[in-house]
């Protein structure tokens, strides 16, 4: 995979005597190799194992019959409507959640860019969604807040109603009637903050003098913003929805915790369905081929971040 | 020891370079605008009040509705769940997370130095395989990583949690350590070459001061992701191995819900993270965008 785009080439190395040269090379080899032979061992063998695995017919349930089959495997899972639905599910849930929250982030990230009162505080605050255990939010989420008997949402309307003097509010059941938007919710509350610190990085980054001259020049904020600042923030911008695709994408957690899938299976995502696939209906073989066309879309996402990732790097060797 | 002053001045001159002192140049944000952005951050942190609150009352004060703002503070939930049932998955959880950290820095810090201060050829093409790991989906490798560990006895171990955080956490530490040993300045190096300082000397009194901090960012963040993984940790433990997120997953139903306990669970399992997230917050960016973004 690393032939996926072009990377920038290395600096020569320094010239050296042709005798020592090979040692050389090999002594600055030998600290790499430990992690490179271990995350091979651990990473890329079990995929080679996936692919293995996907061309067979293989159910634990009916031990005697596990054959080879080709890519009939690969057929189940584009025909199969469950999984072309986890394929719909997965896409809604992914993008929503990152463009909601690379929006949200922006914004945070201008306020927070500029000195205030309690700046420090507030910025602290802000992360800590990221940081609280996202089984734990899941579940924060599910039973503290979506609630429909003492949920903080069904409490707070129901204080607006009394507050205005009718008898209580509607009780709604948040995760029933709206699981999509209730799995959303949560996890744009998770990675907001985690684009406002790309984005904040950016804007930090981003050199005083310019927005001056801008200033002094007569450009209005919104001129200033829509000019400088947004095409300086477009490198961080990218890599914030990049890298939160990739994360989001494999989110599990929400989806295992708040609906376990449902209702039916309007919210089932990809490694929600795949590990269905494996741990409830036993068909190893249509999981493993579920995931690696899982892979192949990764990758393609994976190509595109990898691009923006380079840019990034150009810009550091050119300083 | 001439080298001495010559590095330290370097150094100095370094940090001035980092840390330019444009701090006074910053814009302020106008009152109204302030007001704004404490209302956004007070509406992101009131779930986390909300759970920290709810956690030191009684269940009976928890479960009202509207919710009881206003009800005695008390830490039973917390002593209820450390004098019984918790304790062992914490335990599992510290020594996946610590033990993994470890290892995954006995394996980045050597990986980082032959991918920045002492380059070996088509460096980049090696730290993009490490990136290209980290973009395969973990549900993709659930699958064999289960078989296998079936089949050579490792189920409900702790060790394989270690290993698996280990490889999940390595890509990560590596981009991360390169970049913070890339900023170790060449003028340095070839100082103390000049000078004659063999390479542990120049590792112990030159790189090793800079790299700190790196190293110390690159433990708290691999220590997070470990922390509060769950897939693997659900799928591949049972009684004896399971961490923190698995005991969490006893409160998915709403039978017997109690959310008081649920809450002081929530609390305790996210503390650990939120603490040295708090702490390191600068460098939590860079390690979240594997060390693109400074």
């Amino acid at each position: 995979m690393t032939t996926l785009i072009d990377t920038p080439k290395p600096a020569p190395p320094p010239a050296r005597p042709r005798t020592s040269a090979g040692i050389e090379k090999w002594r600055r080899r030998v600290p790499l190799l430990p992690a490179l032979i271990f995350t091979i061992a651990v990473t890329q063998l079990p995929f080679v194992a996936t692919l293995a695995i996907s061309t067979f017919q293989w159910n634990i349930l009916q031990p005697g019959e596990r054959h080879f089959t080709g890519l009939s495997n690969y057929a189940f899972v584009f025909t199969d409507e469950r999984l072309r639905a986890a394929v719909l599910n997965t896409i809604v849930l992914t993008a929503s959640v990152v463009l909601i929250s690379v929006l949200l982030g922006l914004g945070l990230a201008l306020l927070l860019d500029r000195r205030f009162a309690g700046r420090g505080l507030a910025r602290t605050l802000l992360i800590a969604p990221f940081l609280v255990m996202p089984v734990a939010s899941a579940l924060l989420w599910k039973h503290a807040i979506y609630n429909p008997d003492y949920g903080l949402l069904n409490g707070t309307l129901n204080a607006v109603y009394r507050f205005f003097g009718a008898a209580n509010g509607p009780t709604v059941d948040w995760v029933s009637s709206f699981p999509m938007p209730a799995v959303v919710l949560s996890l744009v509350w998770q990675w907001t903050p985690f684009m406002m610190l790309i984005l904040l990085a950016g804007l930090q980054a981003q050199p005083h003098d310019v927005l001056e001259a801008a200033g002094v020049d007569g450009a209005t904020p919104l001129e200033t913003f829509r000019f400088i600042t947004l095409p300086h923030l477009r490198r961080y911008i990218e890599l914030g929805i990049l890298l939160g695709t990739i994360y989001v994408v494999q989110t599990f957690d929400a989806v295992f915790t708040i609906t376990q899938g449902g209702p039916g299976s309007e919210t089932t995502n990809l490694p929600y369905e795949i590990y269905l696939t494996m741990f409830r209906k036993y068909e190893y073989g249509e999981a493993a081929a579920a995931g690696v066309v899982v892979v192949i879309g990764s990758i393609i996402i994976a190509t595109f971040a990898l691009r923006t990732i380079a840019s990034l790097f150009r810009e550091e060797a050119s300083r | 020891m001439s080298d001495q002053g010559a590095t330290g001045t370097v150094i100095q001159r370094f940090r001035a370079r980092r840390h330019p002192a444009d701090h006074g140049k910053e814009l302020r944000l106008s009152p109204m605008w302030t007001f704004v952005a404490w209302l956004a951050t007070l509406a992101f942190f009131a779930p986390v009040a909300w759970m920290a609150l709810t956690s030191f009352h009684q269940e009976a004060d928890a479960a009202t509705n509207p919710p009881s703002l206003l009800a005695p503070l008390t830490l039973d939930q917390y002593s209820l769940l450390l004098g019984r049932d918790v304790t062992p998955f914490l335990i599992n959880s510290a020594t996946a997370s610590i033990v993994s950290t470890l290892l995954v820095l006995l394996l980045a810090v050597p990986t980082a130095y032959a991918l920045s201060i002492k380059p070996v050829e088509k460096w980049t093409d090696v730290m993009f395989f490490f990136l290209s790991t980290k973009f395969l989906p973990a549900i993709a490798a659930l699958l064999p990583v289960y078989l296998i560990v079936k089949d050579i006895g490792m189920l409900d171990n702790v060790w394989t949690l270690v290993v698996l955080y280990t490889a999940m956490n390595l890509p990560i530490a590596v981009w991360l350590m390169r970049s913070f040993l890339a900023e170790v300045p060449r003028e340095i190096l070839e100082a103390g070459e000049v000078d004659g300082a063999r390479l542990p000397t120049v590792l112990l009194r030159v790189v090793a001061p800079v790299a700190m901090p790196g190293i110390a960012a690159t433990s708290l963040i691999c220590f997070i992701f470990s922390w509060n993984e769950f897939m693997f940790a659900v799928n591949l433990t049972a009684t004896r191995a399971s961490t923190a997120p698995v005991f969490l997953v006893g409160f998915i139903t709403n039978e017997g819900l109690f959310l008081a306990r649920l809450c002081a669970a929530a609390m305790l399992v996210s503390l650990p993270v939120l603490i040295a997230g708090f702490a390191a917050q600068d460098k939590l960016v860079r390690g979240l965008s594997l060390g693109a973004v400074k």
